[in-house]
């Protein structure tokens, strides 16, 4: 299954550039960046619009819903810093999906990878508990990331070698994945005496993320995951292993043909992509207010869904490491304030869930538009003889 | 384990599997249509969740199961429609699209079980219909036929599918869309209706599905399905798109799902085990996967937008 180009719309910004043509003018490149935003951005509103509907069925206020939202979310410097960890996951996913989707690869197993890197990082934090924080962090990171790579290579190697549809492989990967870690919460790793309940003991202080300074929530983990971004930028855009990768996922035949190797690439892309994962799992467990790996991972689990989220924040972001970044803020805005739409109105939290899968449909939706609006851009930009 | 091998625990094992199959095999021959013509549909857990609270929330307000059943086609065919709407005219990307639709259906489907009915009522699902005769063979007819209605029209779709996707025209339409989509345009097939029509009917399977599970349970909970959608999809490719081969996965997966309830029944695994036992329909799926996979090609066009290049 090959992805159309129009899911690319950033790219123009990283194409080599013709020395004997003018640059396109500052001005011209933030009218495009602004026209790709436009039409997710609509479709954001479009959902809500469908929320408000259900809302007011529901006997709700959408109106005081939707401005608790708003203020839940971006309203003061605490919301912020909800809002800031909320979006950690789906960005450090979304950077993932870039990678994977622009090697062609559909990544849908985001959930088990995180669960992995979760519990790696938890089985070497519950190892040598006693490493001093400034060894020990990095070591915990680094774990889950591994965790994450081997959930996604495996797909991968079963896509390169063996054919098998990694749309298929990630999903029943999913599955295992959730299985095993109620497998190992109820046994290896559960806390001593807490029979029911499916967690951890509290982990090593000396895994915990450092805060950052100010008052509040804030930690290491979101500094992580801009790093991440970065570094995926440069993976993807700036090294060779990138070309290779985008090459693939544009024309697999062709880059074969030309002798890239085509399997080993699928591979390295869901290795990648699952890393990413595997780290925010790591983060999800260290930067948690309990500090312990608890039960289930999906909707209602530690995950919160983001190896879906993620997905849909990548989309938003036109599968661009950088512009990831302010979807995802803007998408753990919408999850965070919608905790605080649920409380002021007293709706269940299932809304957020069902208001989740409105965004998503509609956002999916608009990208043609999307590529139709960048294409209707460019016309007006050289019709008009390069002068805006 | 010798508890297990008594031929009446055996007997009653493999008819629990029938059953278990039956909303797999449902939903994957809906899947089996739409993929056929090039159509992914993800979402298919999230339809049949919204079908299986339908005919649930039907069955508690009516005291009628086959009226909650028909309710669950219904809006299982609604769903297709804007699904169909999505994929065809919107052309947004199959994969995630279905993803959304999934997460719709929990979300939903949990929210209005909180809202309409609270804590989980069971309701009187459909009995089981004996087959004069056949049902007193000693063993087969326990294991064949002594089960509910939609066990036999699940089972009954098998050739029913087959007949269509095979011997007519539309099936004809459904195969060249699928296949070759530009070829199929130029004849005058029109590939936006064609996809719609198996988008609906896919949907409608799935609805049906879900409502079938919920009255075999007879009850409804937030994530009734828990995973049956996406291994109904599974199920396509493990059946090769062939109705016949989706049938022999959906009779695998239920019947090994059943041995593991059972052992869990009888003790022989217990509580933290059962979850490794539980991987053991993902994991073999994607073992038959691969030794399937080298043989067998999807439909050419499947998951690509169509786009008319004139």
């Amino acid at each position: 299954m090959e992805l159309t180009e129009e899911l690319e719309p950033f790219d123009d910004l990283e194409r080599p550039t013709d020395p004997t043509v003018e640059p396109d003018a500052l001005s011209y490149k933030i009218l495009k960046v602004c026209a790709g935003l436009i039409v997710p951005f609509a479709a954001v509103i479009a959902a809500l619009a469908v929320g408000a509907i259900m809302l007011v069925a529901l006997g709700a206020n959408p109106l005081s819903g939707y401005s608790a939202m708003i203020s839940g979310a971006f309203g003061g410097w605490d919301e912020l810093a909800d809002t800031a960890l909320k979006s950690m996951p789906l960005l450090l996913v979304g950077v993932g999906i870039c990678i994977a989707f622009r090697a062609g690869v559909i990544n849908l197993g985001g959930e088990g990878q995180i669960i992995m890197g979760a519990i790696l990082s938890t089985v070497v934090a519950l190892a040598v508990p006693g490493l001093p924080r400034i060894i020990l962090v990095p070591i915990v990171l680094l774990a889950g990331a591994l965790g994450g790579a081997i959930w996604g290579a495996i797909p991968g190697a079963l896509k390169a070698y063996a054919g098998v549809s990694e749309i298929l492989s990630t999903i029943m990967m999913n599955i295992v994945a959730a299985q095993f870690l109620s497998f190992l919460l109820q046994d290896l790793l559960i806390e001593e005496g807490a029979i029911r309940i499916q967690q951890t003991e509290r982990l090593t202080e000396n895994a915990d993320l450092p805060l950052l300074p100010g008052d509040t929530r804030l930690h290491l983990g979101v500094i992580i995951a801009l790093l991440v971004a970065v570094l995926g930028y440069i993976l993807l855009f700036r090294s060779a292993l990138g070309v290779r990768l985008r090459a693939v996922g544009h024309n697999a035949h062709a880059s074969r043909y030309a002798g890239m190797p085509v399997g080993r690439s699928v591979v390295q892309a869901l290795a990648f992509s699952g890393a990413c994962a595997g780290v925010a799992g790591a983060i999800l467990v260290f930067g948690s207010e309990s500090h312990r790996l608890i039960g289930e991972g999906g909707a209602i689990g530690f995950t919160q869904n983001a190896g879906f989220n993620g997905i849909v924040a990548a989309l938003f972001g036109g599968l661009h490491p950088l512009a990831t970044i302010p979807a995802a803020f803007l998408f753990g805005g919408m999850l965070t304030g919608g905790i605080e739409l649920q409380r002021e109105l007293q709706v269940p939290a299932a809304m957020i869930v069902a208001l989740n899968g409105v965004v998503v449909i509609f956002v999916v939706s608009s990208l043609k538009m999307r590529s139709r609006v960048n294409a209707a851009v460019e016309k007006f930009h050289t019709d008009s003889g390069g002068k805006t | 384990m010798s508890d297990f091998f008594t031929i009446s625990v055996i007997v009653a094992t493999l008819a629990s599997g029938i059953r278990l199959a039956t909303p797999f095999l449902l939903a994957a021959l809906g899947e089996t249509i739409g993929q056929r013509s090039g159509v992914l549909n993800l979402g298919v857990e999230g339809v049949m969740l919204i079908g299986a609270f339908a005919a649930y929330y039907t069955a508690l307000e009516t005291g009628s199961a086959l009226l909650g059943l028909v309710v669950a086609m219904t809006v299982g065919a609604a769903m297709g429609l804007v699904y169909a709407f999505i994929t065809v005219v919107m052309q947004a990307e199959q994969g995630i699209s279905g993803i959304g639709i999934y997460l719709f259906g929990l979300g939903f489907t949990d929210l209005l079980f909180q809202k309409l009915v609270g804590t989980p009522v069971p309701i009187e699902g459909l009995g089981r219909i004996e087959i004069p005769l056949l049902s007193d063979i000693p063993w087969f007819g326990e294991i064949f036929f002594q089960h509910s209605l939609m066990v036999y029209v699940a089972f009954l779709l098998v050739p029913a599918v087959w007949f269509m996707i095979n011997r007519t025209t539309f099936g004809l339409n459904i195969r060249a869309v699928g296949e070759t989509p530009e070829a199929a345009d130029t004849l005058g097939v029109s590939v936006e209706w064609t996809r719609t029509a198996t988008i609906v009917i896919g949907n409608t399977f799935a609805g049906l599905a879900g409502g079938a599970l919920a009255l075999e349970v007879g009850i409804f909970q937030q994530n009734l399905t828990a995973g049956q959608g996406f291994i109904a999809i599974a199920l396509v490719y493990f059946g090769a798109w062939r109705s016949i081969g989706v049938m022999a996965g959906a009779l695998l997966f239920g019947i090994v799902s059943a041995t593991v309830l059972q052992w869990k029944t009888l003790g022989i695994v217990s509580g933290a085990a059962s979850s490794l036992t539980a991987m053991a329909p993902a994991i073999l799926t994607i073992v038959v996967l691969v030794i399937v996979s080298r043989r067998i090609a999807a439909p050419g066009a499947l998951a690509k937008p169509f786009h008319r290049s004139a």
